[in-house]
């Protein structure tokens, strides 16, 4: 089959691979019909994610036909599903109380030592994210193996565009849980830092659970207008200053839930060599942490901080002090992907969710390459590139 | 857990022996823990049948029963040798404890327990303690290779697999193919 491989920095190449194979009973083949590049999968590409080998297969948003099942899969040959992107069984204590991404067994034994070095406790496995997030093929070819078949994957109504659900895969769950974590209540204000894909969710999902007004901060215009579109107000922060801003909006009280959708946007572990890798090269290391840093301080006495971006390691100057004494409760994770999807799936049918604004590029999986310098090079218009194996290639 | 009132002469916490900062022993000492989400009576019945265990522990490469209590463990060793001992279940507690302990004429003098506790909610604990004298000589260095790894991180990583199997069904693998998988076994 043909596969994006990741061979290092900045050079990506569709390959011919070895089509994948039914191993564990549990497992289904899915033949992809969309997929789509992550911000996180800048990270990949730009080197920033170690323990990659020449020759990984990338992709964690995908979807598709199910062409082949394990004996103990219940899906059945033909159906049309969504994939989450995190590896979970099902069957452990964390998947029974629907903590999916604390999966105990999604990540193969030998590569759960590093999760356990980094944090005290391995996560599940994920697709297409480096080997210590179990090293598994991801989805951004012409089939992938998923493990755990009978838990992960949701069977979708046929006549459902694949453009309206692919995104069930990662980053609109990821965006729901942003806002289900600010816990909102009605008549709320909420902030969100990163009008990114999640960001841009997590403002449609605050509306949703009863916010009355949404506060959304960037500084890429294309992607502010696409916030405002849903209703939230917009800042500017190359052309505003944000805590004055938002303290003045919201009559001195500050917002009642802050929401940090920037962060590191990455899916997967940084070891801190690597942060002070990307600090030093890149002069980032205070400003990749800005956004949770403002997002404390503005946020009201008593109110609620929540954390979709992803960290890896440490953080510097994290205001520990301001976090204790205004009394604030944040919540944060990996997205549980597999809890989200049904509620989600309906509120895409019932039309109550809008996810197709987002994609600004359609192109062949063969031009997989194109897409990631595309996406590397301009994230103002560039807000989502979805990759097809049958879309037609592009004319030179 | 019950803790007594006060500690006994010499003991400093309520925590397990092994993870003391100042034991230190000719033996090798290590126990992990893990908790799985089984009766521990389906678990206690896996790890009483030898034949059950070879494919979840990276080093072993086959266990032959012998009789009820005894077993042979050939192990892996470079350049294509093997090593092999017997080792004989000293104590049965069905579905709560098993240990055993290597023939006198072992190479690598070892012995062990496992136990099985359940917890309400959550399954079993199950925790391994594995004793076992590091070998001298030419010999001892072969053999301590075929420990390879830090004998902790190979039985825990022997008790995911463990966990792996009895939660799920099966034991995690991100091969894609059947022959990706014979060469990660091999």
């Amino acid at each position: 089959m043909r596969a994006l491989t990741w061979h290092g920095k900045h050079d990506v190449r569709v390959d011919t691979v070895d089509d994948p194979e039914i191993i564990n009973p549990r497992d289904a083949i899915i033949k992809i019909t969309a997929t789509a590049i992550c911000g996180s999968d800048l990270h990949l590409y730009d080197g920033y994610i170690p323990t990659m080998q020449a020759g990984d297969i990338l992709g964690h948003e995908f979807m598709g036909e199910v062409v082949e099942t394990g004996p103990k899969s219940t899906l059945r040959k033909g159906q049309k599903v969504v994939v989450p992107f995190t590896i979970s069984c099902g069957s452990c204590y964390h998947c029974g109380k629907h903590q999916y991404s604390a999966c105990d067994n999604g990540n193969p034994a030998d590569n759960q030592d590093i999760g356990r070095e980094l944090y005290g406790q391995p996560m599940s496995g994920l697709f297409g994210y480096s080997h210590m997030t179990g090293g598994y093929a991801g989805g951004q070819a012409e089939y992938v193996r998923v493990p755990f078949s009978d838990v992960g994957p949701i069977v979708v109504p046929d006549h459902i565009e694949d453009e309206k659900v692919l995104f069930l895969s990662d980053i609109l769950p990821t965006g729901w849980m942003a806002a289900e974590n600010a816990q909102i209540e009605p008549g709320d204000t909420v902030a969100v830092w990163g009008c990114g894909p999640v960001g841009l969710f997590a403002v449609q999902s605050a509306f949703l659970m009863g916010a009355e007004r949404v506060i959304a901060i960037d500084h890429f215009p294309h992607r502010l207008e696409l916030a405002r579109k849903f209703g939230a107000e917009a800042i500017n922060f190359e052309e505003t200053k944000t805590y004055e801003a938002l303290m003045e909006m919201t009559g001195g009280i500050g917002p009642d839930a802050v929401i940090d959708a920037v962060g590191l946007e990455a899916h997967g572990f940084f070891v801190d060599n690597v942060i002070d890798q990307i600090k030093a090269s890149m002069f980032l290391g205070t400003d990749r942490t800005h956004s949770i840093r403002q997002a404390i301080l503005a946020c009201r006495k008593g109110g609620r901080v929540s954390m979709p971006a992803v960290y890896g390691g440490f953080v510097d100057k994290f205001p520990l002090g301001a976090f204790m004494e205004k009394g604030l409760t944040l919540k944060t994770g990996q997205t549980h992907v597999q809890h989200y999807m049904p509620g989600l799936l309906n509120a895409i049918v019932e039309e109550k969710i809008d996810t197709t604004f987002l994609i600004s590029h359609r192109m062949a999986l063969e031009d997989a390459p194109k897409g990631y310098k595309m996406f590397h090079d301009n994230q103002n218009e560039v807000t989502k590139v979805v990759l097809k194996p049958d879309f037609a290639i592009a004319a030179e | 857990m019950t803790s007594e009132t006060t500690l006994a002469p010499g003991q400093r916490d309520d925590a397990p022996v092994t993870t003391s900062k100042s034991v230190h022993s000719d033996r090798a000492l290590l126990a992990e823990a893990i908790t799985i989400n089984r009766p521990a009576q389906e678990l206690y019945a896996f790890w009483r049948d030898p034949a059950n265990l070879a494919p979840i522990m990276e080093n072993i490469q086959a266990i032959e029963k012998l009789d009820d209590r005894r077993s042979r463990w050939t192990v892996k060793a470079p350049a294509g040798r093997e090593v092999t001992w017997d080792s004989v279940i000293t104590e049965d507690v069905p579905g709560e404890a098993i240990t055993w302990q290597s023939a006198p004429d072992a190479d690598v003098a070892n012995s062990g327990r496992i136990e099985f506790r359940e917890v309400a909610g959550r399954g079993t604990v199950v925790r391994a303690t594995i004793a076992y004298d590091p070998p001298a000589g030419a010999l001892g260095q072969l053999i301590a290779k075929l420990f390879q790894r830090e004998p902790r991180i190979q039985t825990r990583r022997d008790l995911k697999r463990f966990k792996q199997l009895m939660e799920t069904g099966e034991v995690a693998t991100a091969a894609r193919t059947r022959k990706q998988l014979e060469e990660e076994q091999a």
